[in-house]
C-alpha cells in the first residue's frame, strides 16, 4: 500500500500548489503507515524535482516523453500504471482543471471512489470518511468511501505546507500508453500575469464599480498589493472584464487569503465561490449588503472615496 | 452530427439548503437545469441554428420521475428529445454508469456535460463517463465550435486557451464562456416541449463507491468588524497584525 501523489508541472516547473500537495499525501501516508511517492509527468528541471524532497517522497516517478500535449487518455493511463507499480491505495490531485479532468478517468480504472474538493485529511480510515464542502458551498458532506482503492482531489491553497524530507529518488518509469486522440492546433496565452486561481490576495470589484473605465483604482489596488483581480458574474457578462476574472459558483471558486470585495453585493452564487477564504473584506455603500454577513473586515463606504484612500495608506509602508 | 447534453437536476442556487438527516428537504425547493447544463444545451442549439451541421439534440438525466419538469425546460429550450434513466443518481460513478447505457444505445458524436452539478459538485461524471466509454475527453471547455464539419474545441489553461481539435465521438466537460447567456424558453418551445419524445430507460445494476453519511453545517461566522470609511489605516491595520494577510 501506498499513497501516490499526482504533481502537474508548468512548462516544467512546479507551483506551491505541489508543496500543499505532498505536504497533504505525507500526512495521509503516516497515518496509513505507509509510503508517498510522488509522479510528474513531461519534461522538467532536475532542480526543481530536487526541490520536492524537502516534502517527504520516498521516490519520484517521471515520465518524459508524450506528455507534450494533455491528452487525458495518456495521462491517465500514465497515473493509473504508476498507482499499480507500488500498489497505491491513494491517489490525490489538485483540483484544478488538470486534476478535474484527469481523476474521473484514473478513479474508473482503479475502480476507486472519487471525492474531489477536499480540503482537509479524512474524518477516519476506517471507514473511510472525508468531508467536502456541498451544495455549493453551503453545507459540508461527510463522504464514506466504499473502495478499496480512494482517489481525492485537494482545493489549492487549503492545507498546510509542512516540509518534512524523504528520499526523493527519482526513477523513470517505462509505460505503456495509448494513442492520442488530442491534438493542441494553437495556443494563446500570456504568461508572467498573476493567475486568479494561484493568488494569495485577490481584488475583486462588482457592479458598483458602474463601468469599466473605473478599473483602473482596481488594478492600481492589485499592484500595490501584489494581488490578482477578479470580478462578479454581471461584471464579465458585461464585458466589463474578461471572463476568467469572473468569480463565484459559475466561475472560478477560489480560496485566497484575502478576498478583498469592492462594489460586490454579496449574492449567495458569488460568496459560494470565496467562502473558503481565509479573510474576506467588503467596501460597499449600502451597510445591509449580504457581503457583510460573510466578511470578516468591511467598510460601509463609497469605493470611489475609500478604494484611493485605501492605495495611499498602503503606499506609505 | 448528434450532440447528448447530460443533464443534472439542482435545486435553485438561492435555495437556503436544510436536511432532514442526509437528505435535503425538498419542500419549497425550487429545481432548475443545472447552470453548466443550462450553457451546454444553449451552446448545441446555437450550434444547430447556424447550420454547423448538427443533426439532432437529446437531453439525457439520470433521477427518478420528479426530474421530468427539468429535462421539459430542456426540451422548452429547442433540445429534440429527451432520456430519463429512472433512478436516484445515487452517486458519480453509479450516474456514469447509467449514462454510459444511454450513449450505448444511442449514436452520438459529441456529449456534452457541465463543470459539476450544483447539489453534490462531483466534479465527476464527465471524466468517468469518457473513461467508461473510452472515448476521448476534454475537460475545462470553454468553446465548441464546428468549422468544416470537425469540432474545434477552446480549453481554459493557465493564464489563456489551447484551441484543439479532437477525434470523435468526444465527452466534453464545460465551464463559463461556452455560451453567454443560458437560452430562455418562449411560449412557443414551452408548447412545443409537452409534446416532444421523453423515453424512461430503466437503470442498470452498477456500484456504488461512495455515499454521504452526515452533513455538518459550516462554523457561524464571527461578526463582522466594522471600520469607519475615514479610518482606512484601521482596516489596514487590522489586516497586516491582526488577521497577518498582507
Ligand atoms: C444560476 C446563477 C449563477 C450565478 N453565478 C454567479 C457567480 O458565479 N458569480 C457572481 O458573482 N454572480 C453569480 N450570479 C449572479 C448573482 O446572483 C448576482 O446577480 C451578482 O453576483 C451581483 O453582482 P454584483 O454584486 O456585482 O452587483 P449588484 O448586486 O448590483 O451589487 C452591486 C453592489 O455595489 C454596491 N455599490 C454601488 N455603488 C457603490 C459605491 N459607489 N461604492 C461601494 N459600493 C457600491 C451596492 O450597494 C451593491 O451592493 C449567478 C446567478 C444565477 C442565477
Ligand atoms: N443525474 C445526472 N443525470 C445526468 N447528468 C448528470 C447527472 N449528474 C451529473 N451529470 C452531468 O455531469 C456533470 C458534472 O456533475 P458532477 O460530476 O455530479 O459534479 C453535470 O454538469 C451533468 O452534465
Amino acid at each position: 500500500m501506498s499513497v501516490l501523489v499526482y504533481l502537474e508541472n508548468w512548462d516544467g516547473k512546479f507551483k506551491k500548489v505541489s508543496h500543499e500537495l505532498l505536504s497533504y499525501g505525507k500526512s495521509l501516508a503516516d497515518k496509513m503507515g505507509v509510503s508517498m511517492f510522488a509522479l510528474s509527468l513531461g519534461a522538467v528541471d532536475s532542480n526543481e524535482l530536487e526541490s520536492l524532497k524537502a516534502f517527504g517522497p520516498e521516490k519520484i516517478f517521471i515520465a518524459t516523453n508524450g506528455f507534450e500535449t494533455l491528452d487525458n487518455e495518456v495521462f491517465a493511463a500514465a497515473i493509473s500504471q504508476a498507482a499499480e507499480k507500488e500498489d497505491a491505495s491513494m491517489v490525490v490531485f489538485s483540483q484544478d482543471n488538470v486534476g478535474n479532468a484527469l481523476a474521473g478517468h484514473v478513479a474508473v480504472k482503479l475502480k476507486a471512489g472519487l471525492v474531489s474538493a477536499v480540503s482537509a485529511l479524512p474524518v477516519s480510515f476506517d471507514p473511510f470518511i472525508i468531508k467536502k464542502k456541498i451544495y455549493t458551498n453551503k453545507v459540508y458532506g461527510h463522504v464514506k468511501v466504499n473502495t478499496d482503492k480512494k482517489v481525492l482531489s485537494l482545493s489549492k491553497n487549503t492545507y498546510e505546507i509542512i516540509e518534512n524530507p524523504g528520499a526523493g529518488e527519482v526513477e523513470e518509469l517505462s509505460l505503456d500508453l495509448p494513442v492520442a486522440k488530442t491534438k493542441v492546433e494553437s495556443v494563446d496565452k500570456v504568461t508572467g500575469k498573476l493567475l486568479l486561481t494561484d493568488a494569495e490576495l485577490v481584488v475583486s470589484a462588482g457592479r458598483g464599480l458602474k463601468g469599466p473605465e473605473n478599473w483602473g483604482m482596481i488594478e492600481e489596488l492589485a499592484q500595490v498589493l501584489g494581488a490578482a483581480t477578479g470580478c462578479s458574474r454581471p461584471v464579465s457578462d458585461e464585458g466589463w472584464r474578461p471572463h476568467t476574472e469572473h468569480v463565484g459558483q459559475t466561475g472560478k471558486i477560489i480560496a485566497p487569503n484575502l478576498y478583498l470585495a469592492i462594489g460586490i453585493s454579496g449574492a449567495i452564487q458569488h460568496v459560494g465561490g470565496i467562502s473558503n477564504s481565509k479573510c474576506i473584506v467588503a467596501i460597499n455603500k449600502d451597510p445591509d449588503a449580504p457581503i457583510f454577513e460573510v466578511a470578516d473586515y468591511g467598510i460601509v463606504g463609497d469605493a470611489f472615496k475609500v478604494v484611493p484612500e485605501l492605495i495611499n495608506e498602503l503606499k506609505k509602508a | 452530427m448528434n450532440i447528448l447534453v447530460c443533464v443534472s437536476n439542482v435545486p435553485d442556487t438561492t435555495t437556503k439548503v436544510k436536511f432532514n438527516g442526509t437528505q435535503l428537504v425538498t419542500e419549497g425547493v425550487q429545481w432548475i437545469v443545472n447552470p453548466w447544463d443550462e450553457l451546454a444545451i444553449t451552446r448545441a442549439l446555437e450550434l444547430k441554428e447556424s447550420g454547423a451541421g448538427v443533426d439532432k439534440i437529446t437531453i439525457a438525466t439520470v433521477g427518478l420521475v420528479g426530474v421530468e419538469p427539468t429535462m421539459r425546460k430542456g426540451l422548452a429550450m429547442g433540445a429534440d428529445d429527451a432520456i430519463r434513466v429512472d433512478s436516484d443518481p445515487k452517486d458519480a460513478f453509479y450516474t456514469a454508469s447509467q449514462l454510459a447505457e444511454v450513449v450505448k444505445a444511442g449514436n452520438y458524436d459529441l456529449i456534452m456535460t457541465g463543470f459539476e452539478s450544483a447539489d453534490y459538485n462531483g466534479i465527476s461524471v464527465g471524466a468517468m463517463l469518457s473513461e467508461l466509454m473510452g472515448y476521448a475527453s476534454v475537460g475545462a471547455v470553454s468553446a465548441v465550435n464546428i468549422i468544416d464539419g470537425k469540432l474545434q474545441i477552446d480549453r481554459e489553461i493557465d493564464g489563456g486557451k489551447e484551441v484543439l481539435s479532437v477525434e470523435t465521438p468526444l465527452v466534453v466537460s464545460v465551464q463559463k464562456g461556452i455560451a453567454i447567456d443560458p437560452r430562455i424558453p418562449a411560449m412557443r418551445g414551452i408548447m412545443m416541449a409537452r409534446r416532444k419524445p421523453l423515453k424512461v430507460l430503466a437503470p442498470v445494476d452498477a456500484d456504488v463507491y461512495t455515499e454521504i453519511v452526515e452533513i455538518e453545517l459550516p462554523k457561524a461566522k464571527s461578526a463582522v468588524k466594522l471600520f469607519d470609511a475615514e479610518d482606512v489605516a484601521g482596516l489596514v491595520d487590522a489586516l497586516r497584525n491582526e488577521a497577518n494577510v498582507i
